[in-house]
This record gives structure tokens, sequence and C-alpha cells, in this order.
């Protein structure tokens, strides 16, 4: 059985904030970095630590994602179809946002963004070199060398634009999603809803900064690199 | 006012239509969008030809037929009003005007720019009504309502249907339309017998109709006549959910009529 178009929403709107909370632990998580070696390092133990647990996760992340991107087809399918013939004369539109009008490109801008960010960092395809780099704790745990990857990966000012663009595209697709799933969980009333409008904006006004202070920080030099590396 | 007008004409539904250009001398800026358009038709048939087709009844804002796009919005230029309330004042000498039907699939076109909206006619039959005891009107303050769900359900009854909502929307989606009638009856104690039932039939009636789904884009309130508020939407939304958890009942759309 297909979902309506509300249920759709409805699960459009479960599946993004989903992948909403994983973007905002993700980038707890990366903001590490700027504690230094030992600190993004050892985190980065601790991930992996959680062995199965880290697999659910993973697993969830996924599902909510193959969700997301097959209510997204089906939805635009959906209302392409429901306007076959356009108007003639359009300039403006009354108050609806450039980026609720694109959440379909930003989408999947941000999903060939994600697999290029997996296919760099997460499998290393791309910079094989990477799998090179060793950390030693303090402690006598050894692990990767996340630390050094970050700065060796955002040396290359070709790749430090191309995560700002993503984040870019990112933001524009948050500014509008935010505050919709707050709408389409049913969570506005006419006393909070100039808040949760500006919920959007902020929001992923917040998370582009945050993501993009890594790459930037590296290449304009405000983090050094530290050779901690065995290999 | 002279003015230069693009009017969408096509002679029937199967028809192919096309953008027709008027000249138009004389225009009154007193007087209202449809009466220059009766304005334009009296020219037309004077000349032998054929009047442009246009829905209009009232001609006071509160039937909704008066439906056509000008310059690209529903209803025109003018906040909270409907075309027939909008007056040419509003255009200035030398302008160019737009007039195109409401377009979507939902909403074949008849003819020029008569469309017909019986979808919403057919979503309102699934479920936009309530089980009432016939007989002697009941006692006025026997059933009390707060003050802020009377008010609340009073703005969502303010919904005329003209489609504007379906004609603006990026999806040509339904749901501010929808919502209204949801909202109205699930904010008066007299829609609490159907009112689970209700919501999941006249979603399903939107899809059987072939409007599109909602991206929340508040483009609808804004050429709302009635300026029927996004937060309508939040409740159907909510009504719809709750509906899906507790409600066993099957939904039923009319997809006979859905054409
Ligand atoms: C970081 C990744 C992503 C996050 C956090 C995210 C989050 C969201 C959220 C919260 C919404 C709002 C749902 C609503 O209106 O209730 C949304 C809408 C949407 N997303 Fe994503 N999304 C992401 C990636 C994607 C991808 C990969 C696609 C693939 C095409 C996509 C396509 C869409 C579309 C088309 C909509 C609008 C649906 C509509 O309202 O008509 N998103 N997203
Ligand atoms: S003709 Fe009735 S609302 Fe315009």
């Amino acid at each position: 059985m297909f979902p309506s178009a509300v249920g759709s929403k409805l699960l459009m709107a479960a599946t993004g904030l989903a992948i909403l909370l994983f973007v905002l632990g993700h980038l707890a998580g990366n903001l590490q970095f700027f504690g230094g070696p030992d600190v993004i390092n050892t985190y980065a133990l601790h991930l992996r630590d959680l062995g199965p647990l880290l697999w659910v996760a993973r697993l969830g992340l996924l599902a909510a994602f193959a969700l997301h991107l097959s209510l997204a087809v089906s939805l635009t399918r959906r209302n392409s179809l429901a306007r076959p013939e356009g108007y003639a004369f359009q300039t403006d539109f009354p108050q609806s946002s450039v980026a609720s009008r694109h959440m379909w490109l930003t989408g999947w801008l941000i999903l060939a963004f994600v697999v290029f960010h997996l296919a760099h960092f997460t499998f290393q395809w791309t910079h094989p070199e990477y799998r090179e780099l060793h950390w030693k704790a303090s402690d006598g745990r050894e692990g990767h060398d996340v630390y050094s990857m970050i700065i060796k990966g955002f040396s290359q000012p070709f790749l430090v634009g191309l995560y700002i663009v993503a984040q870019v595209f990112l933001w524009l697709h948050l500014s509008h999603a935010v505050s919709s799933m707050l709408q389409t969980l049913g969570l506005k009333n006419p006393r909070n809803e100039k808040l949760l409008d500006l919920a959007g904006p902020v929001l992923a006004t917040i998370i582009f900064v945050g993501y993009v202070s890594i790459p930037l920080a590296v290449l304009l030099g405000v983090v050094k690199p530290i050779v901690i590396s065995s290999g | 006012m002279k003015l230069k007008l693009h009017v969408w004409r096509q002679s029937g539904p199967h028809a192919k239509g096309h953008i027709e250009e008027h000249l138009l001398d004389n225009v009154s800026p007193h007087s209202s969008f449809l009466e220059m358009m009766d304005q334009l038709n009296e020219e037309l048939q004077s000349k032998g030809k054929e009047p442009v087709a246009f829905d209009s009844d009232c001609r006071e804002g509160i039937c909704g037929s008066c439906s056509m796009v000008i310059n690209g919005r529903p209803h025109g230029p003018w906040k909270g009003t409907t075309t027939c309330q909008l007056h040419m004042r509003a255009f200035k000498d030398g302008d160019e005007i737009w007039i195109e039907p409401f377009r979507a699939k939902a909403f074949p076109v008849v003819k020029d720019l008569v469309v017909d909206r019986g979808a919403f006619d057919r979503i309102v039959q699934a479920g936009g009504y309530i089980t009432v005891r016939t007989g002697s009107a009941p006692e006025a303050n026997l059933t009390p309502i707060p003050k802020s769900d009377a008010d609340t359900a009073f703005d969502a009854a303010a919904c005329i249907g003209c489609g504007a909502c379906v004609a603006v929307c990026k999806n040509a989606s339904a749901t501010l339309f929808l919502s209204a009638k949801v909202s109205h009856l699930a904010h008066v104690p007299q829609g609490e017998p159907e009112r689970m039932k209700r919501v999941k039939s006249m979603v399903a009636q939107m899809d059987a109709e072939t409007f599109g789904a909602c991206t929340n884009t508040g483009d609808c309130t804004q050429v709302c006549p009635k300026e029927i508020g996004q937060n309508h939407i939040n409740t159907l939304n909510r009504e719809y959910l709750r509906a899906i958890s507790f409600d066993n009942s099957n939904a039923s759309a009319n997809t006979g009529s859905a054409g």
C-alpha cells in the first residue's frame, strides 16, 4: 500500500528528522578536531568501540536515507503530474523561498556530496594514502590518525571549495526543511509560528558555520598540522 | 485607461489553447476586473467574435467562482481579494495583463478561463459533513465552545472553495482547502463523531483527484482571498496522524468520479 500525500509527507519529515539528528551528531563529533589529535582520535576510537551498536545506527541512517529518497521521488513525481500545463506568465512567487522550491535539486546535490564524502574520508578510495596514517594514544592504544587525515584532506583548496559548496546546498535544503518539518509534524501554532519559522534558517546557519569552520581553519592555517604519525 | 490583454483562449476541454492579444481602450479605473472583462466581451461580440468564457456569480467575494490567474497570481495583485473584488485602479494606463485559467490536472479547462472544480465538491462529499439530529433547532447555548476554538473554526469556515490555493501551489496541491475543511470541523463538537474517518477519507479523495502534496511553501495563504492560515495545515497533519494511529476504519476515496 502506498502512503497518501499527507502520509508521505509525515514520513518525509520523520526520516528528514532522523538524518538531521545525525547531521547534528556528526557535527558535534567533527568539531572535536579543534581539541587536537588526542581528542578527535580518541573520539574515533570510542566510536569504533561501539561495535554492533554503531552498525545499528548506520543501518538505521541508511534506511532513513533510502526512505527519504524514495519518497522524494514519488512526491516529486506526484507533484509534477498534478500540473501538466504551467502558466505563460510567472515572474515571482507570493512568499515561497527559493529553497522551498528547489528541495528536489538540493537533495540530489547533497546525495552526490555524501557519496563523494564517503569515498573520500570514510572509505578513502580517492586517497588510499590516508590509510597509512596511524596514531598511538598515551595509554598505548592505537588507531587511525583522523586528525592528520583532516589536515591533509583540507590542504587542497579544490577539496575545501567542494566541501563548502556542498554546505551551501545543505544550508538551502535545511533552511526550508526544518521549519517545514515542524509544520508537517503539526507542532506549529499561532503563538510559536514566528519562532518555528525562524528555526530552519537559524539551525541551517549554525550547521553551515560549524561544518565550514573545519576546512577553512585548515586551509587558512589557523590549525597547524601536528606530526604524530608513524606512517 | 488603455490596456493590452493576453487572454487564454481554448474552445473546449480537449481543444488546444493559446494566448490571444487584445487592446482595450477606455477602461475606467473604477470598474472591477470582471466589468473590464465584460467590456472586452461586448467589444468582441460587436465585432462578431466569440466572447471570453469566464466564471462569476456573486461578484461580491463570497461564492468563489471567479477563478482567474492575473499576471501569474490567482485573483490578481491585491491581498485577500477575489477577482470580482479587484478593481482596475490596481493597474495603470498602458499596462499589459496576462489572464489565464487556474492550472491543475484536477481542474480541467472547460472553456477559455472556465475550469471544472468538481474535484473540490468530491473532496467535501468524502467527509466534509456532520451527523446532525434533524427536527427543531437546538437551544443556542446548549453546546458551549471555547472562544479560541470557535474563532479558529470560524477562520477555517471562511474558505469559499475558490481553488486559488491549488492554482498558485507549485505542486497544484489542495492541502490548504482540505485543511480548512478538516480544521473547521475538528474545532467544534459537532464534528466529533466522524472526526477520524473524515480526515482519512478526505485525504484519500484529494489523492484520487490527482492533486499534489504539500511542500509548506506558504504561497497558498498569500493568495487566499480569505487568508486561510498555515496553522490549518498543521491541524490537518495532526488530525491525520491521529487518525491513522488510532482509527482502523478504512478510508473511502470515491475514485469512480475522479475522471
Ligand atoms: C543531509 C541530508 C538531508 C536532510 C537532513 C534532509 C532533511 C529534510 C527534511 C527535514 C525535510 C522536510 C520534510 C517536510 O517538509 O516535512 C526534507 C524535505 C525534502 N527532502 Fe531532504 N534531507 C536530506 C537529504 C535529501 C536527499 C538526499 C534528497 C534526495 C533527493 C532529499 C529530498 C527532499 C525533498 C524533495 C524534500 C521536499 C519534499 C516536499 O516537501 O515536497 N533530501 N528533507
Ligand atoms: S464572483 Fe463570487 S467570489 Fe467572485
